[in-house]
């Protein structure tokens, strides 16, 4: 038997390192161009009369910067983690590993020249150019090749569930943004989308509605799936649970991208399909809130002095909250309601901030002192104050986009009883919404301030410690023995 | 849709949700040949999982959806062409013009189908209408002294006309302000009522082939003369000689022709602006001003109502 010859395998932990710096990075930046944003919507001299200081260009340059640069490093780093160390195997390639880092970089460090430039394909969330969109699918197809070709050489039997999610989320944003990004160029900065009117529409939102499911949701499971067991030290709660809503959820994601099309040129037979699979979608959804949270049976009382632990299991709460708004959201009587006001700015940020930046957050503060061979983050005091600034700015700005989403609904559809017109004109309502804007520019301060202490923390640890090395013995699978 | 496209997408939809269906009943059986609440074979870096059974109150409220999902596309548009059994829709989706749009209107009306938008806009009309056709009976000059008329002419105002004419109707560049009594089309309340129904189109033919950067900068001197402005004579002098082809339309004197909607260029007010430099790029490029048509949109009696509003703004 192999066990008598066991291999020695050193783990590639410099690319999970590179991606860990870079989420912060990333995240400090892409908040602060939010914050930045939400006071030019009370103080518009902030774009200083210059055309790429404008909330038009900026606002992109905010949604790609969190999104791609914060979220993706994130999902990418911890992935990369995760995959070797529930496999016992070092990652396919580290050549690879390094373009995947490299590459992406460079990609973000394209955005940022290109959107304030106003360079743009117009598609929301996919507004980077023709070249920009060519260099992102190589970059993924390099990470489809090392992360699947990680899941094969494993050296354990199964495969654990955090890992479906990291690679259902790969392969998924891989075919949303090939059809998604599919454009004629007449220049090198200029494209046309090869679709036209409704249909247009629809592959924008069926793309930009399972970038959320897939990439902000099924990823950030994964990264659940092995944080929120290792911080609480506590077995997950239900197997079948996980088999259950991983195939359920995202078995109905792919449905769901009509629900931002309501009431638009959109066929009624598609807005409806859309919004029945989005209603359903709340209860695979609630599963792994599910899970995660009763992890923790048991294990409560750790919540008291673990702020790390607190981190990720606040953030499964809003995840909570948004799953059942969302699919609330999606009804129609209800959109009728809430489309086109702050509510959905509210509630993306309920979920950005809540869920995918807090169990990020947690996941940061679990990896840094692991990475770089410390056996304790420089303050974990810090830790609970951020974790504080985090919730207060979270609770501030949901809360401000809410009652401002709600008031501006209502206010659009309210008519004179005597004659039938409208009762406010549209800016009236825009009047109205600057003091709910103001607090969720103070919220967004808070959230901020947060991450730059988060910053000092990882630098403070970093500087003291240096890279970790991690080797582990591996007997090879027993079908690999055999077949050897 | 073809009934291949209609067919492909009933199948794909009652496949999916039974394979939903079979999902969960293949995870409420404990397939995995451990008992129930003890840990699973398999353990991933000191990670490892209960086999507990999925929480009750969970599988109940996914049933439930699951009914509810099947109710839903039974009775609404959902599943390709099958129009659900209330014959609901949200609008008549397939027209392509304002004509087709009040012909499937009367057609659904007759067979009885719910067009939720033409329910709603016909219950506004048959709620508002008459007092709407009561206040048209009213000349406009008489309605721009009645403060309720003009404050329900002023809510349409904001909603329909000040996307461009601006909250105080004081317009912007290339959009007509309508509280001073200089009208490109005429001021009069007929005037006003016609320019609402039936839109205008203010086009200023382009010069740039016919004359050169020298010459047109002569002609905006000469136009900048006409309104008392501070000018060089001499070119100005020059611009006049040109400005034959201008009278055209703007008149002799340069005061403009309401027929056509040639403005005054002789009163300093300026619908694209009154440099030197914007009046050159004028008279090279040409302007081309649209006021639409909102006589099928608003209908005449609210447009009346609009059209006493809009008079009373310069008529107090």
């Amino acid at each position: 038997m192999s066990q008598t010859n066991p291999q020695q395998i050193e783990y590639n932990l410099k690319v999970v390192r590179q991606f860990t710096v870079m989420t912060i990075v990333w995240g400090i930046i892409g908040m602060a161009l939010g914050v930045w944003i939400a006071a030019q919507l009370i103080w518009p001299e902030l774009n200083f009369d210059t055309p790429w200081l404008t909330y038009s260009r900026l606002r992109p340059l905010h949604t790609n910067a969190v999104i791609f640069a914060f979220g993706t490093s994130a999902l990418m780093g911890t992935s990369f983690y995760i995959v070797q160390k529930t496999c016992r195997t070092k990652l396919f390639s580290d050549k690879l590993a390094s373009f995947v880092f490299w590459s992406w970089q460079t990609i973000i460090v394209l955005a940022v020249i290109t959107l304030p430039m106003g360079l743009t394909s117009s598609k929301e969330y996919a507004e980077l150019e023709w070249p920009i969109d060519i260099l992102i699918a190589l970059s993924w197809i390099a990470y489809v090749i090392v992360f699947f070709g990680t899941l094969v050489k494993r050296n354990t039997s199964h495969i654990y569930v955090a890992n479906w999610f990291y690679g259902a989320f790969i392969i998924v944003i891989a075919v949303l943004h090939i059809v998604n990004s599919m454009a004629m160029p007449v220049s090198f900065t200029k494209s046309y989308s090869v679709y036209a009117g409704a249909v247009d529409a629809m592959v924008q939102w069926w793309y930009g509605h399972n970038a959320v499911g897939f990439l902000l949701t099924a990823g950030f499971l994964g990264m659940m799936y092995y944080f929120v067991p290792k911080q609480a030290e506590r077995p997950v709660y239900s197997y079948r649970l996980s088999v259950v809503h991983f195939w359920a959820l995202i078995g109905l994601y792919i449905w769901a991208g009509p629900h931002h099309l309501h009431y638009t040129a959109l066929p009624d037979w598609t807005q409806s399909l859309g919004m029945v699979m989005s209603v359903i979608l709340f209860v695979p959804s609630w599963g792994g809130m599910i899970n995660g949270i009763m992890t923790l049976s048991g294990a409560w009382h750790k919540l008291k002095t673990d702020p790390i632990l607190r981190f990720l299991i606040v953030s499964l709460s809003f995840y909570g909250m948004s799953t059942f708004e969302g699919p609330m959201m999606s009804i129609k009587s209800v959109n009728a309601l809430s489309h086109y006001t702050d509510w959905t700015i509210g509630h993306v940020h309920s979920g950005a901030l809540g869920w995918v930046a807090m169990i990020t957050i947690g996941a940061m503060y679990y990896l840094i002192p692991r990475l770089w061979g410390q056996t304790q983050i420089h303050s974990v005091r810090w830790i609970n104050i951020h974790f504080w600034l985090h919730t207060i700015g979270v609770v501030l700005y949901i809360v401000a986009l809410w009652i401002s989403g709600v008031m501006q609904g209502l206010m659009w559809r309210a008519v004179n009883a005597d004659d039938g017109t409208l009762t406010y004109s549209f800016v009236e309502s825009v009047s109205e919404s600057y003091p709910f804007w103001f607090i969720r520019f103070v919220g967004g301060l808070f959230i901020v301030a947060g991450m730059i202490l988060m910053a000092v923390n990882a630098y403070r640890t970093i500087k003291a410690g240096k890279p970790t090395t991690e080797t582990i013995d591996v007997a090879p699978r027993e079908a690999a023995a055999q077949s050897a | 849709m073809s009934s291949f496209w209609s067919a492909w997408i009933i199948v794909l939809t009652l496949a999916f949700l039974v394979f939903i269906i079979w999902l969960l009943r293949w995870n409420m059986t404990n397939f995995t040949g451990i008992k129930e609440g003890e840990l699973m074979d398999h353990e991933y870096d000191g990670i490892v999982e209960i086999n507990n059974p999925l929480p009750r109150w969970w599988m109940i409220l996914f049933w439930v959806t699951i009914v509810w999902g099947f109710i839903y596309l039974a009775l609404f548009p959902g599943l390709g062409n099958f129009k659900g059994l209330l014959g609901w829709s949200s609008s008549n989706q397939e027209v392509l013009s304002i004509a087709e749009s009040k012909a499937a209107t009367e057609a659904n009306r007759e067979a009885g189908l719910i067009v939720q938008y033409d329910r709603e806009v016909k219950a506004a009309d048959d709620e508002f209408g008459p007092l709407f056709a009561a206040l048209s009976q009213r000349p406009i000059e008489e309605l721009a002294k009645d403060p309720e008329a003009t404050e329900i002419g002023q809510r349409l105002f904001l909603q329909n006309c000040a996307q461009c004419h601006g909250s105080n109707a004081m317009g912007g560049k290339g959009f007509p302000n309508l509280t001073d009594s200089d009208w490109l089309y005429g001021g009069s309340p007929e005037h006003i009522k016609k320019t609402l129904l039936d839109g205008r189109n203010g086009v200023m033919t382009p010069f740039g082939n016919q004359f050169n950067d020298q010459q047109i900068s002569e002609l905006a001197t000469y136009v900048l003369s006409l309104s008392g402005r501070k000018v060089d004579p001499e070119l100005a002098a020059a611009g006049q000689k040109n400005f034959a082809v201008c009278s055209a339309c703007h008149g002799a004197d340069g005061k403009g022709n309401q027929q056509l909607g040639a403005p005054n260029l002789t009163d300093n007010i300026w619908l694209y602006g009154g440099s030197q430099e914007t009046i050159e790029e004028t008279i090279r490029n040409g302007r081309n001003g649209v006021m639409p048509a909102w006589k099928d949109i608003l209908g005449e009696d609210k447009i009346h109502v609009i059209s006493a509003y809009v008079y009373g703004l310069s008529n107090d």
